[in-house]
């Protein structure tokens, strides 16, 4: 009990700094509201690929909603429908899309609709529904939206358009975790995905970070092979199955 | 275990893949078809595109026909002249395929016109051979075991027919545009649906250029893997959909099994034969037929636009 002042005074000081510094943190300029990261920033396509997960996770310096958006890269899609004529279903009428995401998912920590307006969602491009595909046909504006709506579903039968927002969990007040899933069938390109923190129904940051889907090994350079000498790969192939066949042929001619 | 497919982007179970080509493999090496017929639907119900699974089929009945045709080459069941014939009106007609096989699926029919083509030729075809292979059947039986004879020499509008060759393997007089157009038509079907066309050549072969049935199956198989190659060769350049990978993985199990149904088939009769595969050409032209017919789950399919 007779600790000298001194002593006591600098004890008290050296475990209130700690604390000091936190509580200046937010208040810096610097600071940063919003911090992500993926466990992985490519994907690689390999010969034993079925489909993998990618970890994204962040930190908030506040406490707030977090949404986020993964876009695959832009393609023109064709949406055809089936008459039925003679007796046999044939294909019809069609319309042209452009801008479909090859990939589209999202992920929230609570439902979109609770965490922002549609308003919102709608300035920022949040959510399936928000995404606009630029359409090339002479369509009636009731058909665009049933084609529209075969255009989504088919999409997501496919895997490639989530069928609704995944779950964001929140570890802290502040950490925060989501898997993406992208399926075997995921287009190769470039991926954008961007987080939202959103704090009473505002947009307060947003961070954009890309993704890459690549095809390595081995596939990646067959495929890389067929397109560009694609006269000779030709030729390699038929040279193979004579081969495989002559083989299969002398090996069982001995027995 | 599965494999990623790098020209068909998808991942497959290898051993399906592998025993899917030896069973048709089996078939092939039975009936001297290249087995295109049963490979190229099978494919397409697996999930592979359906232009990766034609193109890719042709690869794979190269090879199944390389290897089938050493066992007739070895008892003399080729007929070379004739076959070289057929070849040539097989390279012009599977060139001619590739370009409207592009063509129609810039319109969006290349699914429908397979399947209908399918449907066609699968219906008549089988349909005529299980007809008269059970009547083959009956009437061998009934004479106690007389085999009956084709007659050569029946006359029709088709040896009024001008440029007359000479077939000596298959004791043939005829014009050289017959199997020239023989040859044509079935190199189209082979670019169109990824089948080496055993099934439309044999019988055209035995009832339209009347060949005797001994060579018909080596004389096939040999204009067959001229054509395959072709096709395979043609599509490289023109679509990249020949997949090497699941070719390579087809044929494994393809070039096994047809060795194993070259054996089996020489203890058959040829009317056995032709009944059964009479029988199977008419259940997988029924399965697309009953296909086309019933209402589809979703009436709208969606296709990258760039095709």
């Amino acid at each position: 009990m007779t600790v000298p002042l001194a002593i006591r005074v600098a004890f008290m000081i050296a475990l209130a700094l700690p604390l000091l510094s936190i509580g200046a943190g937010p208040k810096k300029a610097s600071a940063d509201p919003l911090v992500v990261d993926l466990s992985n920033h490519l994907v690689a396509i390999t010969t034993g690929f079925t489909g993998t997960n990618v970890l994204l996770f962040g930190a908030v310096e506040e406490e707030g909603d977090v949404v986020v958006t993964v876009r695959g890269p832009d393609q023109d899609m064709v949406v055809r429908k089936k008459e039925r004529k003679v007796g046999i279903w044939v294909n019809s009428e069609s319309a042209r899309y452009k801008n479909v995401p090859a990939y589209y998912a999202s992920a929230s920590n609570r439902p979109m609709d609770i965490i922002a307006s549609p308003e919102v969602l709608l300035d920022y491009r949040i959510g399936l529904q928000n995404q606009r595909f630029i359409g090339e046909s002479k369509l009636s504006d009731d058909d665009q939206k049933v084609y529209r709506e075969a255009l989504v579903r088919n999409m997501q039968g496919a895997g490639l358009f989530g069928e609704r927002p995944a779950k964001i969990s929140f570890l802290s007040n502040q950490l925060f975790r989501t898997d993406i899933h992208f399926p075997a069938n995921t287009p190769t390109g470039t991926y954008t995905i961007n987080v939202y923190l959103i704090r009473d129904g505002r947009v307060a940051s947003v961070k954009t970070t890309p993704l890459v889907v690549s095809k390595t090994g081995i596939s990646a350079e067959v495929y890389e092979f067929a397109h560009r000498y694609s006269a000779l790969y030709g030729i390699i192939a038929v040279i193979i199955a004579v081969v495989a066949g002559w083989i299969a042929s002398v090996v069982f001619r001995k027995r | 275990m599965q494999i990623y497919l790098p020209i068909a982007e998808i991942s497959v179970n290898i051993f399906l893949i592998l025993g899917l080509g030896g069973g048709v493999g089996f078939l092939s090496g039975l009936f001297g078809v290249g087995g295109g017929f049963l490979i190229t639907p099978l494919l397409i119900f697996y999930g592979i595109p359906p232009a990766v699974s034609v193109a890719t089929a042709a690869n794979q009945i190269v090879a199944s026909s390389v290897s089938g045709v050493f066992a007739h080459w070895k008892r003399g069941n080729v007929d070379l002249k004739m076959g070289l014939v057929l070849l040539a009106g097989g390279i012009v007609g599977s060139t001619v395929g590739v370009w409207v096989f592009a063509w129609l699926r810039s319109l969006g029919q290349i699914d429908l016109v397979i399947s209908l083509c399918y449907v066609i030729f699968l219906g008549i075809i089988g349909g005529m051979m299980l007809f008269e292979a059970t009547r083959a059947i009956f009437r061998t039986r009934r004479r106690g075991g007389q085999i009956r004879r084709s007659k050569k020499h029946q006359h029709s509008f088709i040896h009024g027919l001008p440029l007359k060759m000479r077939f000596y393997r298959s004791g043939l007089y005829i014009s050289a545009l017959l199997p020239l157009a023989v040859g044509f038509f079935v190199g189209m079907l082979t670019a169109l649906m990824g089948v080496g066309g055993g099934f439309v050549m044999v019988p055209a072969m035995i009832y339209l250029l009347g060949m005797p049935t001994g060579v018909v199956i080596g004389t096939s198989l040999f204009q067959i893997i001229f054509v395959t190659a072709n096709v395979t060769f043609l599509q490289s350049v023109q679509t990249q959909t020949v997949d090497v990978a699941l070719a390579i993985l087809l044929l494994i199990g393809g070039v096994i099994g047809a060795q194993f149904g070259a054996q089996f088939g020489s203890r058959l009769k040829a009317e056995h034969l032709r009944a059964l595969l009479g029988l199977l050409v008419l259940s997988v032209c029924l399965k697309l037929l009953f296909d086309l017919v019933i209402t589809p789950s979703d009436l709208y399919s969606v296709m990258p636009g760039d095709l």
